[in-house]
């Protein structure tokens, strides 16, 4: 039954897959992922969801089970974090590669050494370059959302490419805030039953995990490339259909621009993060500052067109960058740099949040008083 | 904006506290977010969750630097309150809020909650029995709504839900006295 109700960001998660109705949940539990699982494996116990949910001895075995699902041809789900999400990557591209629309919820963690179990965006931006959409989330609403939207922009025939649905650990995950939370029947008529593109069928026999010769192999990797970019359009159309189902939406499902208008500063950032980056730049409007935000909901595709409209006015942009690229920046900060090659707005870079630190309202305003006064970007601690 | 603070010990349930106020106040129709300030838990080491309250939707993420109102579940961890507090500080204390030497500009007050849990629930469950003191003497949140938000976060603990309740009850009413 549709109701609004205060629960924790996982719970959320945890819910929005259960009205996806996935067939097998291979699972390994993780920091801060695990309450993902936990509530799932309720969910199952409970005859809620008529799903099989697999104990596996490693996050390496989960995703590996994850691709196995898909192979049979039914849709499946998995949650991981931090060193989870690392013990997955050889496996990664394969699922990529194999064409399988699977969706994952990574509960975003710092990688060790040292150890930490706190947020920041090493584990996902590690993971840019394996094929996966990457979709991230400021709030528990939009991660609930999301998950939704992940299968559909997947298993659109045009694009075929697994989705990593990216939530900050504990800033969401633990968090407990009001989720508006939707009917079976009206997720059912946003998400009809997957059908398979391709899959192991013994009355028509198929080769999966094929070895490609040097012949061959580059235009599988053009064809991936080329549904990245077909999942730009796909994302921007789900993302409109989402909002006429249930009256919410992200920007455009890639990218928001915020008070950008008569700004010629603003801010990049990702994730719950852009909730503060809000309310500081509803301050600084308020004195008279013009300073806008660009909230990037889509990492992989990037919207590199609708990023140059966005920055067309800005004299600089600040990226908060909640991952180093040890030995060259921040990765985003790079991405972004890229993709405004040649517009006439600057980028500065600023590595912020590492291992759980706290990016405040106060480190924001010194992100904005160092861009204002054309400084450098550096690590804003 | 209201910003509260729970500090507790691990195992104490500060947590909890908070989930079930945010839960409550939601209830009580107004936004509210709760969140664990990230620590791991361990048993016994001081723990810190925060919950805000607003008429309006809260987009704001970051920790709680400056609480409006702070709730100290265990009174040996008040020197640990570091953060400023700005309206009423709620101590589970038998003793005068004098006795307790907080430096602080708001209000202090003691109720005796550890008692009233033991004789009411049996044992020092303290966490959830607290929001009734904070009910009585802030009005940020209505006993109703608080037991609605127990049934909610702890329906399938039986006969623990109904004592809890009865506990906060009779600290509501013994804070309400303060």
């Amino acid at each position: 039954m549709s109701e609004k109700k205060v629960i924790s960001g996982a719970e959320g998660v945890a819910i929005a897959v259960k009205l996806c109705k996935p067939k097998v949940l291979p699972m390994y539990p993780i920091t801060p992922s695990t309450l993902v699982p936990e509530k799932l494996s309720e969910f199952v116990f409970n005859g809620e969801i008529d799903s099989k949910m697999i104990h596996v001895e490693s996050e390496h075995s989960a995703i590996s089970a994850l691709y196995g699902a898909y192979a049979t041809g039914v849709r499946s789900f998995t949650a991981t974090a931090s060193q989870g999400l690392a013990l997955m990557h050889e496996i990664l591209p394969i699922v990529s590669g194999s064409r399988f629309p699977a969706v994952m919820f990574v509960a975003n963690r710092a990688l060790s050494g040292p150890l930490s179990i706190w947020n920041d965006h090493s584990d996902s931006m590690s993971e840019r370059d394996q094929g996966w959409i990457q979709l991230h989330c400021e709030s528990n609403q939009e991660a609930f959302d999301t998950i939704i939207m992940a299968y559909r922009i997947a298993e659109s025939k045009k694009v075929l490419l697994p989705v990593m649905v990216c939530a900050d650990g504990f800033y969401l995950t633990h968090a407990y805030e009001p989720i508006q939370i939707e009917d079976q029947e009206k997720v059912d008529a946003f998400l009809p039953d997957y059908t398979p593109e391709h899959y192991l069928d013994t009355t028509n026999p198929k080769t999966f995990g094929a070895f490609a010769q040097p012949n061959s192999y580059m235009e599988f990797k053009e064809e991936e490339e080329k549904a990245m970019r077909e999942a730009i359009r796909e994302i921007i159309k789900v993302s409109k259909e989402f909002d006429k189902s249930f009256g919410r939406k992200y920007g455009n499902g890639l990218v928001e621009g915020i008070n950008l208008e008569e700004a010629e500063y603003a801010v990049l950032g990702v994730g719950s993060v852009c909730g503060t980056i809000r309310e500081v730049i509803k301050e600084l409007n308020e004195q008279g500052k013009k300073i806008g935000l660009i909230k990037l909901k889509s990492i992989r595709p990037l919207p590199v067109e609708d990023l140059k409209i966005l920055c067309k006015d800005l004299k600089i942009l600040g990226v908060i960058d909640k991952h180093a690229s040890i030995g060259f920046g921040g990765a985003l900060t790079n991405d972004i740099r890229s993709a405004l090659m040649g517009e006439k707005v600057k980028v500065e870079g600023f590595v912020a949040g590492l291992g759980g630190r706290d990016i405040n309202k106060e480190k924001i305003k010194e992100l904005i008083n160092t861009i204002m006064k054309n400084k450098e970007g550096y690590w804003l601690k | 904006m209201k910003q509260v603070l729970f500090l507790g010990r691990g195992g104490q349930g500060a947590v909890t506290s908070a989930q079930i106020l945010a839960i409550a106040t939601f209830k009580d129709g107004k936004y509210s977010q709760a969140f664990p300030n990230f620590g791991v838990e361990r048993m016994g080491a001081p723990v810190r969750s925060y919950c805000r309250i607003d008429e309006k939707e809260i987009t704001l993420r970051e920790q709680v630097y400056e609480a409006n109102y702070a709730i100290i579940l265990d009174p040996t961890l008040v020197k640990q309150l570091t953060e400023k507090v700005t309206e009423l500080i709620i101590v589970n204390s038998n003793k005068k809020p004098e006795e307790l030497g907080i430096v602080t500009d708001a209000k202090v007050k003691c109720v005796d909650i550890t008692s009233i849990a033991l004789k009411v629930i049996g044992k020092p469950f303290v966490n959830i029995a607290a929001i009734g003191a904070f009910s009585a003497l802030t009005g940020e949140v209505s006993i109703n709504a608080i037991d609605e938000a127990i049934k909610q976060q702890m329906g399938h603990k039986g006969t623990l839900v109904e004592k809890n309740i009865l506990a906060i009850k009779e600290v509501y009413e013994n804070a309400k006295r303060e």
